[in-house]
């Protein structure tokens, strides 16, 4: 094997420990019933209802290990009716249950954001919980460039 | 890294006004699924809770798994009827808690 230019060799090595930072350890992914087993879990069997959610989530994520996320739910925030809780869940993660927001009238709405890791393309669920016992559901394809699991 | 939180609340609003809060919290967040280089399972290391309150009444919280990325930040809103104060808590896998407090001044409408 020839030897790396010192260039080449930076490079090699810059590379090979972003993906190390970055990384999630190859090998382990869910089994996608996990994710739908956190669902019903969370809906207690119940079928969530579909729409009422606004889940912004880029199409294309150049980068799995950081990837913005927000969302929305349009219900009312009142003493005696307002959403309560937001389930986000990656189905191809090593473990698919990625956050609960909680929310309480004192929310105003219930609306939040974060940066999510994703370990490779897939389908992204959120379900929304009111305090009435409602749920509501919404779901986007997100196609990772380069994982947040590292490879 | 050692810098504490980093917040952006508004330090005036009117009586009943939605504000928004955003956070930002220094943290490495170790998934526990990553291996060095010896092939040893890195343990886990997580941000795993983040509250608000205001007055001392629940505001957000938001419970946290492994896939939150490096460096937690959370965006979310509160409806503010009276003065008082936030009070933000970030609890690490280790039980330490960091707080963090801002006030604000709520004016009647009008």
């Amino acid at each position: 094997m020839r030897q790396l230019s010192r260039r080449e060799a930076l490079v090699f090595g810059t590379s090979s420990a972003a993906l190390t930072v970055v990384g999630w350890s190859a090998g382990v992914h869910a089994d996608p019933r996990q994710a739908a087993d956190a669902i019903a879990k969370f809906t207690d069997g119940k079928t969530a209802q579909k729409g009422k959610i606004a889940l912004d989530l880029p199409e294309i994520a150049e980068n799995g290990s950081i990837v913005p996320l927000s969302v929305s739910v349009d219900a009312p925030m009142a003493a005696d009716n307002y959403v309560s809780e937001v389930l986000v869940v990656a189905e191809k993660n090593p473990a698919p249950h990625v956050v609960k927001f909680n929310f309480t009238p004192l929310s105003g709405k219930a609306a939040a954001s974060t940066r999510i890791r994703l370990a490779e393309s897939q389908t992204v669920t959120v379900v929304a919980k009111t305090s009435k016992g409602e749920f509501f559901t919404n779901q986007k394809l997100v196609k990772v460039t380069v994982g947040g699991c590292g490879g | 890294m050692a810098a504490g939180p980093r917040l952006k609340v508004p330090t005036q609003a009117k009586k009943g006004d939605i504000i928004e809060i955003k956070t930002l919290m220094p943290h490495i967040m170790e998934s526990g699924q990553r291996k060095d280089k010896d092939g040893k399972t890195i343990p886990r290391k997580i941000i795993n809770k983040f509250t608000c309150t205001f007055n001392g009444k629940p505001v957000f919280t938001a419970d946290m798994e492994p896939a939150i990325a490096t460096n937690p930040y959370l965006q979310f809103f509160a409806k503010v009827e009276e003065s008082g104060t936030f009070k933000f808590s970030w609890t690490d896998d280790d039980g330490t808690v960091t707080s963090a407090e801002r006030k604000i001044a709520v004016t009647n409408k009008g």
